[in-house]
């Protein structure tokens, strides 16, 4: 016989624990795939725009240093995407395979939560690998400032959970047979409205697109990503989204999402 | 008010949909004492999965109370999770985990501790014959196997209830029968199961009571042989003859009206795989007393040089119980 935990707050705490653990099992395993999908495209971003344009004169030669947190930005969006939105679309569509975790001791918001956690985990190192990666690719091209380290990690998890958050909503509202609707609807405008390719405040000219941006979290993540990366040049320090407004952006898409989000969870899983 | 002797109470349970209007369970009230197999039968769309699916907590009952072990299913999920497992119709295994992983990260989810898991992982999946394909991934499994893979699953936490939703729905003979015999083996240790099924066979092999549910309401709620009893009549005959010729069907079925203690004869399909047989033909006699018609019946065949192939006397099913109950078959 199997000794029973009366506490529920136990219960739950090691059930989250141990879904959590499932799922870094199961990416462990593919880890090869992980990386090779984390790091494709990126890759050939910096390629084009920073190596291959420059070099025919297209673009300046320190667009790279601009570009660079917008693509840290943009792949931390899709690797969460990615890692919760497919799998969650197919899983409470037909697949089901997530019964067993809501049939576990624990409130179903929970496993809505460790999902958010776990994506988001999944796109801070996505995010990450692309530093070594953006180095061998750029070489002497390669400029990130060293002395805003703290607030480049706070920007790479804040991004993590806005992204993780947004995939959640999308996992949960869109039914799998949508799927490739909700690419080109929601996924395509979101890359380039999001300030990836082009910083904020030179869009002064183009007013209306400038407000736009703001409509998009991955805008208040890529500016945060260019205040903690870019180097200054020659004594200037390019301006960017006031960090006060990055940080609410951020905290805003993370609390929204997370409210909305576990709560078209709930209703999806519970009827 | 949970009663503390039921492992499953449902009193007054009412389920409606968003968007419906009608209510997919209609006040329902049953319970089920620890140690019994109960079944829940009927057709599709009778109310049988919401019931169950308020019962594991995944769908929020529109009025009612339901407890299991005596614990409120709506106030205490987590602990109604704790105590129940679920087998549900389709396969809702994790195919991105390996056979034996699924089984032990079930275990870990319910807080099982570590070398528990392993151990019973390996001993239940040699108990349902799983035990040298550990290592695959599920989805090569095929649909008994998943069943069996399931069950092993659910038993990996020492449930108190297993709900099994249409357990052996699409399963070949045999898979049934090993199904069937693991599901009476766990009973026998223990475990109260609430099984549903729309096959007539399944409920009468298993269920110790049988609740018989349409259009989201509890019709009768007993043991088989009461059900059984509750047709008026009983039990049949039925025959099968050669006729003497192929037009002679009405005049035999007149002879056999006539017999003394008679209420209805039945002309049935002959049924017959050699279908160049028209002088084929079958009846179904209903009589308070059918067993006393098997001799006067033969004596009335052999007066109307019909000859007899086959003559049984036939007790009810469940499925005519069903029938009488609702005017319509089961499927």
């Amino acid at each position: 016989m199997i000794a029973r935990h009366e506490s529920r707050l136990w219960l739950a705490a090691n059930a989250f624990g141990a879904t959590l653990r499932r799922d870094l099992a199961v990416t462990r395993r593919e880890l090869p795939q992980f990386l090779v999908q984390a790091l494709i495209q990126p890759m050939f971003f910096l390629l084009i725009f920073c190596k291959i344009l420059p070099g025919i004169g297209l673009t300046a030669g320190n667009f790279a240093a601009l570009l660079l947190p917008g693509i840290v930005g943009l792949t931390e969006l899709m690797a969460s995407i990615q890692g919760i939105t497919l799998p969650l679309a197919l899983d409470l569509g037909y697949a089901r395979e997530i019964d067993d975790r809501l049939l576990a001791p624990l409130p179903v918001w929970l496993v809505a939560v460790e999902k958010v956690l776990f994506a988001a985990l999944r796109s801070m190192v996505a995010g990450g690998v692309i530093f070594p990666a953006a180095w061998w690719v750029l070489g002497s091209r390669y400029a990130v400032r060293g002395d805003r380290i703290g607030v480049l990690i706070g920007m790479i998890v804040l991004a993590a959970f806005a992204g993780s958050g947004i995939g959640l909503v999308i996992g949960t509202v869109v039914k799998p047979e949508q799927i490739s609707l909700m690419f080109s609807i929601i996924i395509t405008p979101l890359l380039f409205t999001g300030c990836t390719y082009y910083p904020w405040a030179a869009l002064g000219n183009i007013r209306w697109f400038q407000i736009m941006t703001l409509f998009n979290p991955l805008t208040y993540a890529a500016e945060g990503l260019r205040y903690a990366m870019v180097p200054p040049v020659a004594g200037h320090t390019l301006p960017t989204l006031p960090m006060p407004w990055v940080l609410l952006g951020l905290a805003a898409t993370i609390a929204v999402c997370f409210a909305f989000g576990t709560r078209t969870f709930r209703a999806r899983v519970v009827s | 008010m949970p009663n503390d002797s039921a492992a499953i109470e449902v009193r007054d349970l009412v389920k409606r949909y968003a968007k419906s209007p009608v209510n997919a369970v209609d006040g329902v009230t049953f319970q089920v004492r620890p140690g019994e197999i109960f079944g829940l039968l009927g057709p599709n769309g009778a109310g049988k999965t919401t019931t169950i699916g308020v019962l594991i907590t995944s769908v929020v009952p529109t009025s009612g109370a339901a407890a299991i072990m005596g614990l409120d299913v709506v106030r205490n999920p987590i602990g109604i999770k704790q105590r129940i497992a679920v087998v549900p119709q389709q396969s809702n295994l994790d195919r991105s985990l390996r056979v034996r992983e699924i089984l032990t990260f079930h275990a870990a989810y319910h807080g099982v501790p570590h070398r528990e898991r392993e151990e019973r992982a390996d001993s239940l999946l040699n108990e349902l014959g799983l035990g040298e394909r550990k290592n695959d991934r599920a989805w090569r499994y095929s649909g008994g196997m998943s069943q069996r893979l399931m069950i092993a699953r659910a038993l990996m936490h020492a449930p108190d209830v297993l709900f099994l939703d249409e357990p052996t729905n699409n399963l070949d003979p045999q898979s049934r029968l090993f199904l069937w015999d693991r599901i009476r083996a766990l009973n026998a240790q223990g475990l109260t199961i609430l099984l549903t099924t729309h096959d007539m066979n399944e409920a009468d092999q298993l269920c110790g009571r049988i609740a018989i549910m349409d259009k989201g309401r509890i019709l009768v709620n007993d043991t088989a042989g009461e059900l059984k009893k509750m047709i008026p009549g009983g039990s049949t005959v039925e025959l099968r003859v050669r006729l003497p010729e192929p037009s002679a069907g009405a005049r035999v079925a007149e002879a056999l009206r006539a017999l003394d203690g008679v209420n209805k004869v039945d002309e049935l399909d002959a049924d017959t795989p050699e279908e160049e047989e028209p002088d084929l033909a079958a009846y179904r006699l209903y009589a308070e007393k059918a067993p006393a018609l098997v001799g006067p019946a033969t004596q009335a065949m052999l007066l109307e040089g019909a000859q007899v192939r086959d003559l049984h006397v036939k007790q009810p099913s469940l499925e005519d119980v069903f029938i009488y109950l609702t005017g319509r078959h089961l499927r």
